[in-house]
């Protein structure tokens, strides 16, 4: 049963709800089409060092937590069926139901950032910061710098995504407690899960790129 | 927009999906298959994307133009790769530059 709402009603230069949606969705879908062009940039930057210098990447990736990244590969998927869930509830008008899954793929994201923030830590002990706090190993590849930077640029951007994300969320889930989504009208709810699960979608291939490229140290 | 509510059961066998597919590129990273490796992780990698996507992100469900958007995105970006590693994979050594 849908809860009472005080959704805002259609601006009046939208012929109908429906309308005012999808303008709001183009826009977004707008907006992440130019987030695939900015990570698509850090990609494009991997794929040419990674052809100049294999051997470096297999040697940084060898030294990676596959565990690790394996375990926050789960967690983002995670969160990312429960923003689903929270835009659902939001399509029936629950908006308890919504505060409570978005709560939930906060929560989640809490556990994936604190793990990455052991990993990062663990570069720090093991001086793999490039330019920050750089003594690889005896023999080490002489671009495994670039591995290195590469990850600390592409996690760490993904990682203040999330932070973005975060933020964005405990508004989304406020307004939702207040009653300002409906069955009509939660284009707001909508726009963030498209956020959320972009950024699920970057680490989708970012987990495969960093950490599985020596798994089994072949 | 999608008025479209799917049931609870579609996005739980999305996420097992997910979750056997990272399963996989995991599992697999272990294993020797040379140069395959690396198209077998993009493979799957690839297929997570698409169920996201689709699924998760409701493009499935949506009008067209939202549909255009969204392949435009990565249709754009795969064309870039290609045409890099066009230059990186094919080009000749320049005489007198580099090693």
């Amino acid at each position: 049963m849908p809860e009472a709402t005080t959704a805002a009603p259609i601006a009046h230069h939208f012929s109908s709800a429906e309308q005012q949606n999808e303008t709001a969705a183009i826009g977004m879908w707008a907006f992440l089409v130019q987030e695939v062009m900015f990570f698509g940039g850090l990609f494009t930057v991997y794929l040419v060092y990674r052809n100049l210098h294999p051997h470096a990447f297999l040697e940084g990736s060898g030294h990676l937590p596959v565990g690790l990244g394996t375990l926050n590969t789960v967690v983002l998927i995670g969160s990312s069926l429960t923003m689903a869930l929270a835009v659902r509830c939001a399509q029936l008008g629950r908006g308890k139901g919504t505060a409570g899954y978005i709560l939930a793929t906060m929560a989640l994201a809490g556990v994936f950032l604190a793990v990455k923030t052991i990993e990062y830590g663990s570069k720090w002990d093991d001086a793999l910061i490039p330019g920050v706090r750089w003594d690889p190993w005896p023999g080490a590849d002489p671009h495994l710098n670039l591995f290195y930077a590469l990850y600390f640029i592409m996690t760490g951007m993904h990682a203040i995504h999330m932070l973005v994300g975060l933020v964005l969320m405990v508004f989304v889930a406020l307004r939702s407690l207040r009653g300002r989504y409906s069955p009509q009208n939660h284009i707001g709810v909508e726009i963030l899960g498209l956020y959320w699960h972009f950024v699920d979608l970057v680490w989708i291939f970012l987990f495969p790129l960093l950490y599985l490229l020596n798994a089994g140290g072949h | 927009m999608s008025d479209h509510v799917l049931p609870i059961r579609s996005y739980l066998n999305v996420f097992f999906a997910l979750m056997l597919l990272t399963a996989l590129t995991t599992a697999a990273a272990f294993v020797d298959f040379g140069s395959f490796n690396d198209v077998i992780a993009m493979a799957i990698a690839g297929t997570k994307a698409g169920l996201v996507i689709a699924i998760f992100m409701h493009v499935k469900y949506q009008s067209p133009l939202i549909r255009i958007f969204a392949v435009a995105g990565f249709a754009w970006l795969l064309i870039f790769f290609v045409l890099i590693l066009t230059d990186y994979q094919a080009r000749l050594p320049v005489p007198g530059w580099g090693s």
